[in-house]
């Protein structure tokens, strides 16, 4: 399970906006809202240092643009 | 072939790429689909505007690995002239032709009208003597907020790489960057779509000048009359 989201130094406008909707919701005190995206996939192998390589380079190569995102991903068995 | 307009699913300005090359400009462009490798004789590219794989991931990201795209790297490396147009500039981005990212707009909203864009002095092609010191162009994005990192930001103004700012910036780009082009200046990319400012009927004749800039190295060798238009 991968997480992608923006880096932090990069604005969110969708994070902003839904951060105002969050507001409007009367929940005045949220801050720092930051929407990402979450992929899941299956890699057909086990938790090996073979297998985060491999999505190591999948994260890099193309789920995430390095530029603007950052990922963490979760090995679920 | 001079000019190749890339043809990926989801472009849908390749038809009026094609023909602002071809019959307004009198240059010969063709179409070319992504899995078809780009032609030998291909003088200049124009990678257009659109939905590449229906934005899919991030935009310009999955397009990034069609076999045409590898043809475009090495056609650039070796110097080809390349123009990306809207989502054009996003594939460029992201194949790394071009430094930086296309966000979001900030205003969250999709951007679609006549932008007024300030002409910058980047080099012999692009400046405000070409192109006149202001041009309007249409736009119509929701993903033309330019974002870099700093240092590269400072890298891209001291080297003079941004041809084209907006006058009100409509998306966020960082220092109201509209189109930019690489340091060796045959890899342009912007978010106004100058295909869509070529005829009477269109808002604007002011795509003509941008078109004539970024084919002036096609059009001086070979003595092409221009039209007078514009």
């Amino acid at each position: 399970m991968v997480f992608v989201s923006p880096k932090s130094t990069v604005l969110d406008p969708q994070g902003a906006a839904v951060e105002q909707a969050m507001k409007s919701l009367g929940h005045s005190s949220v801050k720092g809202v930051r929407v990402g995206k979450t992929i899941t996939f299956e890699i057909g192998d086990e938790d090996t240092p073979q297998a985060r390589s491999k999505i190591g380079e999948l994260c890099d190569g193309l789920l995430c643009n390095p530029v603007i995102e950052d990922y963490r991903y979760e090995i679920i068995e | 072939m001079k000019v190749a307009v890339l043809q990926f699913p989801g472009s849908n300005c390749d038809w009026d790429a094609e023909h602002a090359v071809r019959d307004v400009l009198g240059i010969s462009a063709h179409r070319v689909w992504h899995k078809d490798s780009l032609p030998g004789e291909t003088e200049a590219v124009i990678v257009p505007g659109g939905f590449s794989f229906g934005d899919y991931l991030r935009c310009g990201a999955i397009a990034r690995f069609s076999p045409i795209t590898n043809d475009l790297k090495k056609f650039a490396e070796n110097g080809g002239q390349v123009l990306g147009i809207c989502n054009g500039f996003q594939i460029l981005c992201e194949a790394g032709l071009l430094p930086g990212a296309l966000i979001r707009n900030e205003c969250m909203e999709f951007r679609c009208l006549n932008q007024s864009l300030k002409v910058e002095q980047s080099n012999e092609r692009f400046n405000p003597t070409t192109l006149g010191a202001t041009l309007s162009l249409p736009i119509a994005h929701g993903e033309g907020n330019y974002r870099v990192k700093d240092s590269i930001l400072t890298e891209i103004e001291d080297h003079g790489l941004v041809f084209l700012r907006y006058l009100e910036n409509p998306n966020g780009s960082m220092n109201d960057i509209a189109g930019l082009r690489n340091r060796e200046g045959n890899v342009y990319g912007m978010m106004p779509h100058p295909e869509r400012a070529v005829e009477s009927y269109h808002p604007s004749l002011d795509g003509l000048s941008v078109l004539k800039a970024f084919f002036a190295p096609l059009l001086s060798s070979r003595a092409v009359e221009l039209s007078s238009k514009g």
